[in-house]
């Protein structure tokens, strides 16, 4: 194995458990080079876990002079240690774009001497990317915490996505596995980066030809279940930060063990905590695109999501006062929130009914998951039912007439914990 | 039944819409002249593809349509789906009787199968951008092969345009026989006999591979490898989303170990 290869083993391997691989959001074009952005984003392959692969995702280096006992490339950590030149990562890049391996660029790095120091070599590259090489592809580039603001400000004329980690949901957690770290060092950057592209925005009415900055926006992400916030506090700091920040994006990061020392956090050998991580990712959805207001779907009663169901079935099953829904007369607004509906479906439904009243045979065609959705709404041709229907019988019908291998494996996990 | 044997072409399709309307059979269905077994029962019409009628179809529908309907009809046209074909011949059919309101009946059966096979080709148009893997030759032409179920590769040829502008391309589909070929300028079509295919194919008879070919495609797959996360492996997913159809003419799948 030559050098850049093994270089390129060490530094992805310490990147990949940065799950963001979103390539979308800007709308960057090709200007007489090579390269542009497509605003729905590439997903160019899928690694054996499932994950998709948009962007070279990789680490300027995993020297790091913090100690945070969640990260692989922690000070203490026994491992192979790597850092790559400018012209390397400028060259990897450049060839996979052109083979049509990649979107783009993901580049992060270990803070090696100072935050500055760090920041400094990061944007190097980004500019070498298109002011040499003419490339206006992707770039997503982290924010190192604690670099300056003119730093930051310049490489936000260059790349596409910013983002910085919370890495932990709150701030006691953070004191616990990373005392280096707070997380204020966070939002700060995230301020200064949402203050400059609001104000190009509102200057930019004025200009002709702007200049782009941060054109896909910010995101975060935060590492789960390496400490024991609950789901409803996760969902509120990573709704607070959606609407202080204006994000884009949070990512929840099923923690993955990689160290037995801290006896704080979950050992080698437990499973990552994945049927978790995809109930938040469900509940981020229904805040954003559902009209859900977090209290209804979590609050100080109910700090935990269901694993064996979604959360909008299982907030449909807490409050049957608002089923069944009508979709022959209901709203956009009321059919999206049946169990097994979703917007695509409930735009179909809307649309379609404008041409005579919806049969179930019809809406079994259009997409929707009908043995969730029967329980929950009224077609045309669906019988009357005489009283209310027990929603724990509706439960039982739903999850109990299929083994799915989800619920295998919670059956698994519960049992491994009584041990 | 009625039966109007056309040329696999779009235009030919619209030809028939043309001579559907001309002689009042709106029961007509449209076939592949090529693939059709006649039967005595059946009436068939042979439609000769005409530019002038086609054009003044597609003139209609312009003023009928939003643009997007328009490119949709060519869209589902390119599935190779003689079901797609009908239900697309019957919408058209129903867009001149009434109007391009009925395109939102997704309780109609055939609205509704036209709309999940745009939905398909449209997946496939989208794969076809994500999975084309390039390889440079030694004359620096950066060539792919493909094999998409449906016929995609006009509708991508505008994206690898504008991206790889400052790079020669070929891409060309082997079960149509028959590529996109850019040479930092304009595209045109290209048609390669049995042995140049064959030779893309098996590289070393007249297409040399750059120097640094090899290197690279070792790096991707080194990279392919490195950031997979095995505490979270998922081959069901992994086969959703990259199904074995396409494992051939993928570098970083075509070899399950690293050179």
């Amino acid at each position: 194995m030559d050098r850049l290869q093994e270089k390129l083993k060490i530094l992805a391997d310490a990147a990949k458990y940065d799950v963001s691989c979103s390539s979308s959001g800007s709308k960057r074009k090709n200007n007489g080079g090579i390269g542009d952005a497509s605003s729905s984003g590439i997903c160019h392959t899928y690694t054996e876990d499932g994950r998709c692969v948009s962007l070279l995702k990789i680490l300027l280096t995993n020297h790091c002079i913090y100690d945070c006992a969640f990260c692989v490339s922690r000070k203490s950590n026994d491992v192979k240690r790597a850092a790559f030149t400018v012209e390397e990562v400028v060259e990897l890049t450049m060839n996979f774009y052109r083979r049509n391996y990649i979107e783009g660029l993901f580049l992060s790095s270990g803070i090696f001497k100072n935050a500055d120091y760090t920041m400094e070599r990061l944007l190097l590259i980004v500019k070498k990317l298109r002011s040499e090489q003419r490339y206006n592809g992707y770039i997503h580039l982290k924010t190192i915490p604690g670099a300056s603001e003119e730093l930051i400000k310049e490489a936000g004329l260059y790349v596409d996505r910013m983002s910085i980690n919370l890495e932990l949901p709150t701030e006691a957690g953070l004191k616990m596995l990373a005392p280096e770290k707070d997380h204020n060092a966070v939002r700060k950057p995230l301020a200064f980066v949402q203050q400059e592209i609001h104000a190009l925005k509102s200057e930019s009415k004025l200009i002709k030809h702007k200049p782009q900055f941060v054109p896909a926006g910010q995101s975060t992400q935060m590492v789960i279940g390496a400490t024991p916030e609950s789901d409803f506090e996760i969902m509120n700091v990573a709704q607070e930060f959606y609407k202080s920040y204006n994000l884009k994006r949070v990512y929840y990061s099923g923690y993955i063990p990689i160290n037995n020392q801290n006896s704080l956090l979950p050992q080698i050998g437990s499973p990552p905590p994945l049927i978790r991580e995809n109930r938040l990712y469900q509940t981020d959805w229904l805040l954003r695109f559902y009209d859900f207001q977090l209290e209804e779907i979590l609050h100080s009663d109910f700090q935990q999501l269901d694993l064996d169901i979604d959360p909008k079935l299982s907030w449909a099953l807490r409050n049957p006062q608002y089923f069944p829904i009508d979709i022959n007369t209901s709203t956009y607004k009321e059919i999206i929130r049946i169990p097994g509906v979703g917007r695509q479906s409930a735009l179909k439904i809307i649309r379609a009914r404008q041409f005579g009243k919806l049969h179930e045979y019809q809406v079994i065609k259009m997409g929707i998951a009908f043995k969730r959705a029967r329980h929950f709404m009224i077609c045309a041709d669906t019988p009357m039912r005489l009283g209310e229907q027990s929603m724990i019988a509706v439960k039982q019908q739903i999850t109990g007439n299929s083994s799915t291998k989800q619920q295998q494996l919670i059956s698994s996990v519960s049992q491994l914990t009584l041990f | 039944m009625q039966f109007y044997l056309f040329d696999n072409t779009y235009l030919g399709l619209l030809t028939a819409v043309f001579e559907c309307f001309e002689r009042r059979e709106w029961s007509a269905v449209p076939v592949l002249h090529s693939q059709h077994h006649p039967s005595i029962f059946d009436q068939d019409r042979i439609i000769v593809t005409d530019e002038e009628k086609a054009k003044r179809v597609h003139d209609g529908l312009i003023q009928r349509c939003n643009k997007q309907q328009v490119n949709d009809f060519y869209r589902a046209f390119l599935s190779e789906d003689p079901q797609a074909w009908n239900a697309l011949f019957k919408i058209i059919v129903q867009i001149f009787h009434r109007d391009s309101a009925i395109l939102q009946n997704y309780g109609d059966t055939h609205i509704l199968y036209y709309t999940q096979t745009l939905k398909k080709v449209s997946r496939e148009r989208h794969r076809m951008k994500a999975f084309v893997r390039f390889e440079k030759s030694s004359d620096h032409l950066y060539y792919a092969l493909i094999d998409p179920d449906f016929n995609v590769l006009p509708l991508v040829v505008d994206f690898f345009r504008k991206r790889y502008a400052d790079q020669h391309w070929l891409i060309y589909d082997v079960k149509r026989n028959y590529g996109i070929l850019y040479d930092q300028s304009t595209t045109q079509e290209v048609q390669l006999s049995k042995t140049e295919q064959k030779d893309l194919n098996t590289v070393g008879l007249h297409v040399s591979l750059d120097d640094t070919e090899n290197k690279y495609q070792t790096l991707w797959q080194q990279y392919f490898k490195s950031t997979n996360i095995e505490a979270r492996r998922n081959i069901k997913l992994h086969l959703q989303h990259v199904p074995k159809r396409y494992w051939k003419y993928l570098t970083e799948k075509r070899t399950t170990y690293i050179r």
